[in-house]
């Protein structure tokens, strides 16, 4: 049962993009297409679960261990990076179709805050191994969710008269708050 | 006159938020009071003046292609120590900001800058630009700050203009982040043409 409220609670309830602010930057960077959308989806996916799984054992097994949590911003952003290049390399020589559809968007993930900022969430809300891998996979899910949505909704945009001023960033986020305010609905369930 | 020119592009012409629309996430997501948002402004700029500074003394040590793993210690380790002293002396703002203290890091706009500005130029001129662009970053989030705030609570900076119940809860809320953050970028486009 408390997986099953983790996994509601992440994708619907606590949004990570459109109520928690995190992973912006791609959520309007890169929704100008439904397909695009979906790539990077499969792209946070998998590194956002690797991530998550990778910094949890680094948490539990270094950093509390030798007592040096301050450390804990800086070590993780180095183990994301440098996982990122590792997915990268290991897709490539593996399965090279899933590059070819997922290749474009890794290097963007890095700075994608959302990976970084479920891996701390993992950590201070005390999660254990089961639950961190469904939080993250959840809320990549999540993240899917309202990316895709918000895709479908700017293709039908470039179509509509739109005022000059408003055009491009201005009326994305407008669209974007709507989609918030759609998901602000869901507050309360759990 | 070059620096000054260098020092006020981060204001208006290149503002990192209205007209770059770089470090979003914590545009939206601390602004929904100014006080918020100009901690969060200065903190930001605090990493990115002392991240340039460090990168652009170091810049000719640094290999090409680790560069950027390079540049993300440097950045992170400023975080950190503006987490711990935010920790240390104002608990209360650091509880409101959370989880986006430790996030400067993947602030798009620090890393940027640090490889498009300071990676290329001097010790001096890195600290202006730091200055100008993460001045204009506090700017852009005070901006928003006080808007949502007076909409949504009818105060500004804590003191009230109008009677609490006549504000409109959504500018508080997550939707108000983005409707707000829509129309002011419209209307500094407007004026930034004119």
């Amino acid at each position: 049962m408390t997986y099953f409220i983790i996994i509601i609670s992440a994708i619907f309830v606590n949004n990570i993009v459109l109520s928690q602010f995190l992973g912006i930057c791609p959520f309007l960077g890169v929704s100008k297409k439904i397909s695009t959308g979906i790539g990077m989806t499969g792209a946070v996916t998998f590194v956002m679960v690797i991530a998550t799984i990778v910094t949890y054992f680094i948490q539990e097994l270094i950093l509390e261990q030798f007592n040096i949590t301050f450390l804990q911003t800086i070590s993780f952003i180095l183990v994301i990076a440098a996982l990122v290049q590792l997915v990268e390399i290991v897709l490539k020589k593996v399965s090279p179709p899933l590059y070819q559809a997922l290749g474009v968007f890794l290097p963007l993930i890095t700075t994608n805050c959302a990976i970084l900022g479920v891996a701390i969430m993992t950590v201070s809300r005390d999660y254990n191994l089961v639950e961190a891998v469904i939080f993250s996979g959840a809320s990549a899910l999540g993240f899917g969710l309202a990316l895709v949505t918000f895709a479908g909704i700017r293709e039908q945009l470039d179509l509509v008269n739109i005022p000059k001023g408003m055009q491009g960033a201005p009326i994305a986020l407008v669209v974007a708050g709507l989609l918030a305010m759609a998901f602000m609905g869901f507050a309360g369930m759990v | 006159m070059n620096q000054w020119k260098n020092f006020t592009k981060g204001f208006f012409k290149d503002n990192p938020v209205f007209v770059m629309l770089l470090g979003m996430c914590p545009t939206l997501g601390v602004t929904s009071s100014a006080v918020n948002g100009l901690g969060m402004g200065l903190a930001t700029t605090f990493v990115l003046v002392m991240s340039n500074i460090v990168v652009a003394l170091v810049k000719d040590f640094i290999p090409d292609k680790v560069r950027i793993p390079a540049f993300i210690v440097i950045i992170a380790s400023f975080v950190t120590i503006v987490e711990m002293v935010m920790q240390a002396y104002i608990p209360a703002l650091f509880e409101a900001l959370g989880l986006f203290i430790p996030l400067i890091v993947v602030n798009c706009l620090v890393l940027g800058r640090a490889e498009a500005f300071a990676s290329k130029n001097a010790v001096g001129s890195s600290i202006i630009d730091g200055l100008g662009m993460g001045l204009g970053f506090s700017m852009a989030l005070t901006m928003l700050g006080a808007i949502r705030e007076l909409l949504g609570s009818g105060k500004i900076f804590g003191f009230s203009l109008f009677a609490e119940s006549y504000g409109m809860l959504i500018f508080v809320l997550a939707p108000g982040a983005f409707i707000a953050l829509g129309y002011l970028t419209a209307f500094i486009n407007k004026v930034r043409k004119t």
